[in-house]
């Protein structure tokens, strides 16, 4: 069990390190956009080795069916002459690219050197302790200490303006 | 044996960077816009991934993730708009031709 789901980690990892790699280097945008799918599927996936289900639904059900298909609607209404001719300035590849390099050691730096403070004493209660749905719906419901009501409401009114501003702004006049 | 935490990070911190790559190198704005998705997946992997190593019995870092993903989308549906929006007026939307503002 424990071999799995080391074995499945990796494999999960690799998968979705190469499918972003192909989702920024892709020349059709439409590619990226389905590599894009692929890499935030293995997220849901690793969502599920952390035991958080609930979470790995939104994911698969928010990402993958919802933003996807909103970046497709996109690229296909502003394709005329595709971008396979996009031409990259060698200059500017080699600057993001020792960007992202020196960000990256710096960080991986870091969170190799850290001491996380509750770290070391919790790794036994990792194993099957899944969040409970009710606990969830509690939590997200509840006014006290610790409990989301506001934030959900909040976030209710924030996707209202969303949907009031993607439509003012893409419409015809 | 158990997933070190540290391993989670790094390929967190990976998907991020390459999402920083991408989103200096594209030209197109979807594509610069599928970079930030990278981005933002990986913080709330991270999100989720210190939640249930650092504080297995709270559940704050998991509604941070599930309200970040919902704010996601609705980021990604304004930008999108806007895309759309620009697209009709200039008729491209390579980020190089995005200079209206300065005339």
């Amino acid at each position: 069990m424990d071999i799995a789901s080391l074995l499945i980690f990796y494999a999960l990892a690799a998968f979705m390190l190469g499918m972003s790699l192909l989702a920024v280097t892709a020349r059709r945008v439409l590619h990226a956009a389905t590599y894009l799918l692929f890499v935030l599927i293995g997220t849901a996936g690793l969502y599920l080795l952390l035991n958080y289900h609930f979470l790995a639904a939104v994911q698969l059900s928010v990402y993958a069916g919802g933003i996807v298909i909103l970046f497709i609607f996109a690229i296909f209404l502003t394709n005329e002459h595709d971008s396979v001719s996009e031409k990259h300035r060698p200059l500017r590849l080699i600057l993001a690219g020792l960007g992202a390099v020196s960000g990256l050691c710096f960080t991986v730096l870091v969170a190799f050197t850290h001491l996380f403070k509750n770290y070391s004493a919790n790794t036994t209660i990792l194993g099957d302790n899944e969040v409970n749905m009710k606990i969830i719906g509690n939590t997200l419901m509840g006014t006290e200490k610790y409990q989301y009501l506001l934030p959900f409401e909040m976030l209710s009114i924030l996707l209202l303006a969303c949907i009031i501003g993607g439509i003012l702004i893409a419409r015809k006049q | 044996m158990i997933v070190q935490m540290e391993h989670y990070l790094v390929v967190s911190a990976l998907m991020f960077f390459i999402g920083v790559y991408g989103f200096i190198s594209r030209k197109n704005m979807i594509a610069v816009l599928i970079s930030l998705e990278l981005m933002l997946n990986a913080v709330e992997i991270n999100f989720s991934v210190f939640n249930r190593y650092l504080y297995p019995e709270r559940l704050e870092g998991m509604f941070f993730t599930l309200f970040g993903i919902a704010i996601t989308a609705a980021e990604t549906a304004v930008a999108l708009a806007i895309i759309i929006n620009v697209y009709r007026h200039i008729g491209d939307i390579n980020i190089r031709k995005m200079n209206k503002l300065k005339d």
